[in-house]
């Protein structure tokens, strides 16, 4: 019986080897150690054993049983684990195919670039105003020191509705709008962003465009605050390497004023076909407020300061994008829209 | 304004390379556009003269040349016919670069040597115009008298540079040289050189025959008048060198009576008028307002019709000049005028800009009046104008000269607080540096008291009068440069959208996720817009605000809908095989608050959208197409995001420009807020469309008014839920939204989740009904459900539905 017990695990041990698959490791589990296995079968004549012998063997069968079974688990799991990486083999894909498609619309590059501007002035602590687009020739014009008459009326063509009323030339109107709410609150501190409209239509020029004016009113304001405020602007939208340069210039509602160059995005101020050489873009007009513009507003004009300035979006989504033609900007190609 | 260099440099010591000081000009606030180099390309080319000339051996039209050009004499082989022996021709010699681009290097011409070429106007780019018709084919022959080897542009007097000056309105005073120089020594520190008589008293002039006698009716439209006669006048050719400046200015030159008062008003910036004296009724000059229906020939030869807005020079009777605009054709001086009475005045700019807007008519003295010109300074111009006269042999100016002056301006003098400056500026100039600041503007500087600098304005510079004004100048000529960088001081403020703001931008970003682009159209619009979409005339929408100057007639009205603005730019898309398309726009739509315009139009933010053609299909998903649901699911998916509770939708037939059975009104809190839908069949055909497209506009402010909704906790049930499926028949009229509502009323708060899975009408079911199928989800928040009690409530539901709609179960 002894021999017959170590023949058994000889021969299971032998078979096991052959086994490839978790089936027929079952099936030989079965045979060897089921309820009506060799195993059992050997045991079964255990009674005609002297009872010396009895326990000597009965050991050996545990011994045995517990090495078969160790061998079968440790078989099954090395099956197991074969059976999982030739599934994992089975099931590769090709991960280069696109994913699950998900329509993605895609908001116009003013739209865009109007947020990112607020989004800087917002970083700033400016709040945003907005003011009508059709809008009182005073709000447009008189408050802003610009009397009828005034040559600085050519300088942008209106459409009017009536003799009174016209479509903003400018966001500039938002101004007065806001200093008569805020009044008499310090600072005044606003951007106001917009539609705006002028009798000009060429290649450079839409009879349709949008601005962002900015005002800050309060004690103590000057011109290099506004410097400050500028050069943080144009580092935020172009880059941390960027330069302004005021240029003094005029505008009815700011003195002193100033055109606002910011240093070429595209050569860093070496001169190149974008700056026409000269190494600087300009990208806004501002100034100091006008003492009559802040009478205006309400403030009085002893006791505050403050500068304005405004930009057309345009332009900043042109340069930022590198768009050479304003034309696509009111095309709305849908093959135009799809690259922002 | 054009500034010539060699001009300037008379009338102030510069001497920077002409495009440094447009710079220095241009950072100081006298905007310098450009900086031309009139001998552009006429470098090394000189004046020669032909000393001998024979035929080319191998060449029948060629000529081979000898020409002196100053050194060594050269050999030039010419195609050239008109030339002769002795005749002088400009040479371009080895190295020009002319400006027709042709570069000049030593050749051999059919085996004989030419070293330069001899040269055409068209080759050195000249005005024909301005020469004999005689050279104007061929080589350009030179006055015999021409210096042999002198610079062809010396000897044209165009060995200069003109900066163009783009003067800001408040800046008219640079309209004349000798307040150009000015600027310039304020700007550089050069020396001003300006000759006695730009600020002269009255000339002294010998009495003359003649007296004119000035009058001015209406002083606030002509604050000043001078009028000065010219006796024997001889019309003739201005000199070279008032040619060649009025040239490079940009003005011809026309006899030397016109070419005085021009080249005075480019000194001066003062617009003059000659009269014919002896065509004056009366010998008088009357400065009064047009009578109403008054008529005046212009120099124009154009008939006006005047009107009492408009300024006139009458004489006794009638109108002879439009002031400050244009003269009368009547009083026109021609060669036979024999005595000038010379106008120098002041008019008020507003008047003559609407005078000449109103007429069309826009002149050179209209442009300079516009801006404003000197009142002060008028005597000193007719001194001026007399000084030429005598120097050019013109004629003879009479004394004494006319001055009506019944509006004077008294002097500025403005009191500028240094503290001030260096408040506004940022900066902390010393009372001393700002006086050296201003010092160069020449004006008279007092020190009142520390800290407070009186500064007396002279008259040229009409743009100062506040203490601002001074600052800006103080800014420019000191250097904005100089100028530090800080951030406003005072208390902090928080930067943050309003949260209607927030919501018009999160809309958006809703959309655009939804897979709509932005598109920005116009916020006009043309008459045939809303024709187009079949809208009848009492629409709503029909009452759009008109401009008065319109740039086109579709250009013309103020938008009241996004709609047609999105339909054509669907449109035009198509037009370019861009046909599938998911657009919105968000913006101000405009309606007029009252009939008569009195105030300001009501401005109504919409949002809207619109869909077309197809989702393309892709290797893991079939070509969906666009349709009513996918516009709808993006409202919803807006109206839950942006917290908008209480938005529903209801079937809508009224829209004249949709289709009747496919278009919801969209309702927020029970109002009508706007529509979505398809389009109907007649606008897809009026917009060419080549499929169905579904649009949808809502009133923003009604929907942001309703939004914002703050997501409030619930518990998460603890326990399980449990999924049953309903399917059922109904009439296919049965708008789902009804069934579904009954089995939510049914149902009660057990019932968690109510979600439509199928619908299906077709060959499966009887006809006039339609399947539709349910996953209705029970849980409770309390207890685990038991199967009974869940199937009791089913079954609730089923007879409910079985009671309200006749619904019969399918299994
Ligand atoms: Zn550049």
């Amino acid at each position: 019986m002894e021999q017959q017990l170590k023949s058994l695990r000889q021969e299971a041990e032998a078979t096991m080897a052959q086994v490839a698959d978790l089936e027929s490791l079952n099936e030989l589990r079965v045979k060897y150690l089921g309820k009506k296995g060799v195993l059992t079968g050997i045991l079964r004549n255990m009674g005609g054993l002297s009872p010396e012998e009895r326990p000597k063997i009965g050991m050996l069968a545990n011994q045995v049983r517990d090495a078969l079974e160790g061998l079968f688990s440790g078989k099954e799991a090395e099956l197991k684990q074969k059976a999982k990486a030739d599934r994992l083999g089975r099931e590769k894909i090709d991960v280069t195919l696109p994913g699950r498609l998900f329509l993605q619309g895609h908001r116009h590059p003013l739209s865009l670039v109007q947020e990112e501007i607020e989004e800087i002035f917002l970083g700033m602590g400016f709040q945003i105003a907005e003011g009508p687009e059709i809008e009182s020739d005073y709000y447009n014009f008189e408050a802003l020191n610009i009397p009828k008459d005034h040559p600085a009326r050519d300088m942008q063509d209106s459409f009017y509705v009536t003799e009174e009323i016209l479509l903003r030339t400018h966001t500039s109107p938002v101004q007065i709008r806001t200093m008569e709410k805020l009044f008499p609150s310090l600072p005044v501190k606003v951007i106001c962003p917009g539609r705006v409209f002028r009798k000009d239509d060429d290649a450079t020029h839409s009879p349709m465009f949008n601005q962002v004016e900015g005002l800050v009113v309060d004690k103590g304001i000057s011109l290099a605050d506004l410097k400050g405020i500028l050069l943080e602007f144009a580092r935020q939208m172009f880059g941390p390497e960027r330069q302004i340069r005021l240029r003094p210039s005029f505008f009815p509602f700011t003195e002193p004023s100033a055109e606002v160059d910011v240093s070429c995005m595209l050569c860093g101020g070496e001169g190149c076909r974008i700056c026409k050489g000269s190494g600087w873009i300009e990208i806004l007009g501002s100034g100091m407020v006008h003492p009559h513009v802040l009478k205006m507003g309400g403030y009085n004009q002893d006791e505050v300061t403050g500068f304005a300035f405004g930009m057309g979006i345009e332009r900043i989504a042109m340069l930022k994008y590198g768009i050479d033609d304003m034309r696509y900007l009111y095309d709305n190609d849908l093959r135009f829209l799809r690259q922002f | 304004m054009r500034v010539g260099y060699k001009w300037l440099k008379e009338l102030v010591d510069v001497n920077l390379e002409p495009q440094v000081l447009a710079d220095k000009m241009t950072m100081a606030g006298i905007a310098v556009e450009t900086v031309e180099n009139l001998a552009q390309g006429l470098d090394r080319v000189v004046v020669g003269e032909i000393t001998a000339m024979e035929k080319h051996p191998n060449a029948d039209k060629l000529w081979i040349c000898q020409v002196n050009t100053g050194s060594e004499p050269r050999q030039i082989v010419t195609g050239a016919q008109n030339l002769k022996t002795g005749d002088k021709v400009p040479v371009a010699l080895d190295g020009a670069n002319l400006p027709n681009g042709v570069s000049i290097k030593p050749a051999k011409l059919r085996g004989v040597s030419s070293n330069g070429m001899l040269c055409s106007i068209s080759e050195l780019n000249l005005d024909p115009a301005d020469w004999p018709e005689e050279s104007r084919e061929g080589i350009l022959i030179l006055q015999p008298d021409a210096p042999v080897g002198q610079d062809f542009a010396v000897y044209l007097g165009i060995d200069d540079y003109v900066l163009e000056l783009e003067l800001y309105p408040n800046r008219a005073d640079c309209l004349g040289m000798i307040n150009v120089a000015r600027e310039v020594a304020a700007i550089t520190g050069a020396q001003l050189k300006l000759p006695p008589w730009a600020d002269g008293a009255e000339p002294e002039l010998p009495a003359g025959e003649k007296q004119v006698k000035v009058s001015i009716e209406d002083p606030e439209l002509c604050r000043r008048y001078t009028g000065m006669l010219i006796e024997d006048v001889r019309i003739g050719d201005s000199p070279a060198w008032m040619k060649q400046r009025l040239a490079a200015a940009g003005m011809r030159s026309i006899n030397n009576l016109v070419d005085i008062t021009n080249y005075v008003m480019l000194e001066m910036g003062q617009p003059l008028h000659a009269f014919d004296f002896d065509t004056l009724g009366g010998g008088e000059i009357i400065v009064r307002r047009a009578n109403a229906g008054e008529k005046l020939v212009t120099l124009d030869k154009a008939e006006r019709s005047l009107d009492e807005s408009m300024l006139v020079i009458a004489d006794s009777q009638v109108p002879v000049g439009l002031a400050g605009v244009m003269g009368g054709l009547d009083s026109e001086v021609i060669d036979k005028t024999r005595t000038i009475m010379l106008e120098a005045a002041h008019f008020a700019g507003a008047n003559i800009r609407r005078t000449s807007r109103s007429l069309g008519l826009r002149s050179e003295a209209s442009l300079r009046f516009e801006k404003g010109v000197n009142a002060a300074n008028l005597l000193a111009v007719q001194g001026r104008v007399a000084e030429l006269v005598l120097q050019l042999g013109a004629g003879r100016p009479v004394g004494p000269v006319v001055d009506s002056y019944p509006v004077q301006v008294p002097p500025v003098s403005i009191s500028l607080n240094t503290a001030r400056v260096n408040e506004v500026l940022g900066l902390n100039l010393e009372d001393a540096q700002i006086e050296s600041i201003l010092a160069p503007l020449g004006f008279k500087l007092e020190w009142t008291e520390k800290g407070r600098l009186q500064v007396h304005v002279l008259p040229y510079r009409a743009d100062l009068n506040l203490e601002v004004d001074l600052i800006e100048e103080v800014a420019r000529l000191h250097g904005f440069d100089k100028i530090g960088t800080t951030l406003p001081s005072g208390n902090t403020t928080l930067g943050k959208r309003s949260e209607e703001q927030k919501l018009k931008l999160r809309a958006r970003h809703l959309l655009a996720n939804c897979g709509f682009s932005e598109v920005i159209n116009f916020s006009f619009t043309g008459p045939r817009a809303l024709d187009r979409l079949g809208l009848p005339p009492e629409h709503p929408w029909r009452q759009e605000i008109k401009l008065m100057n319109p740039l086109r007639d579709e250009l013309s009205l103020m938008r009241t809908s996004l709609i047609p603005g999105l339909l054509e730019t669907a449109a035009r898309n198509v037009s370019r095989r861009n046909v599938d398309l998911a657009l919105f726009e968000l913006g101000y739509v405009f309606f007029p608050a009252d009939k008569e315009m009195k105030s300001l139009p009501e401005e109504a933010y919409k949002l809207a959208g619109l869909a077309m053609g197809v989702i393309p299909k892709a290797w893991n998903h079939p070509q969906t197409e666009m349709d009513f649901y996918f516009v709808k699911g993006a409202l919803e998916n807006l109206f839950g995001e942006l917290g908008a509770d209480n938005c529903s939708f209801a079937a809508a037939e009224d829209i004249p420009f949709m289709h009747p059975g496919r278009t919801a009104a969209v309702m927020v809190r029970g109002k009508k807020a706007g529509f979505v839908g398809e389009i109907h069949p007649d606008v897809q055909e009026s917009y060419e469309l080549p499929g169905k497209a579904y649009i949808f506009e809502l009133d923003g402010s009604q929907l942001f008014e309703a939004s914002g909704a703050r997501a409030e906790f619930a518990p998460i049930p603890r326990f399980p839920a449990v999924t049953r499926d309903m399917a059922l028949l109904v009439d296919a009229e049965i708008p789902v939204e009804k069934v579904y509502r009954s089995i939510r009323r049914a149902g009660g708060n057990l019932l968690r989740e109510v979600r439509l899975f199928d619908i299906y009408q077709g060959a499966q079911v009887p006809a006039g009904k339609k399947s539709v199928a349910f996953s209705l989800v029970y849980q409770s928040g309390e207890k685990t459900l038991t199967d009974e009690e869940i199937s009791a409530l089913h079954n609730k539901i089923k007879k409910t539905l079985d009671q309200e709609f006749g619904a019969e179960l399918r299994q």
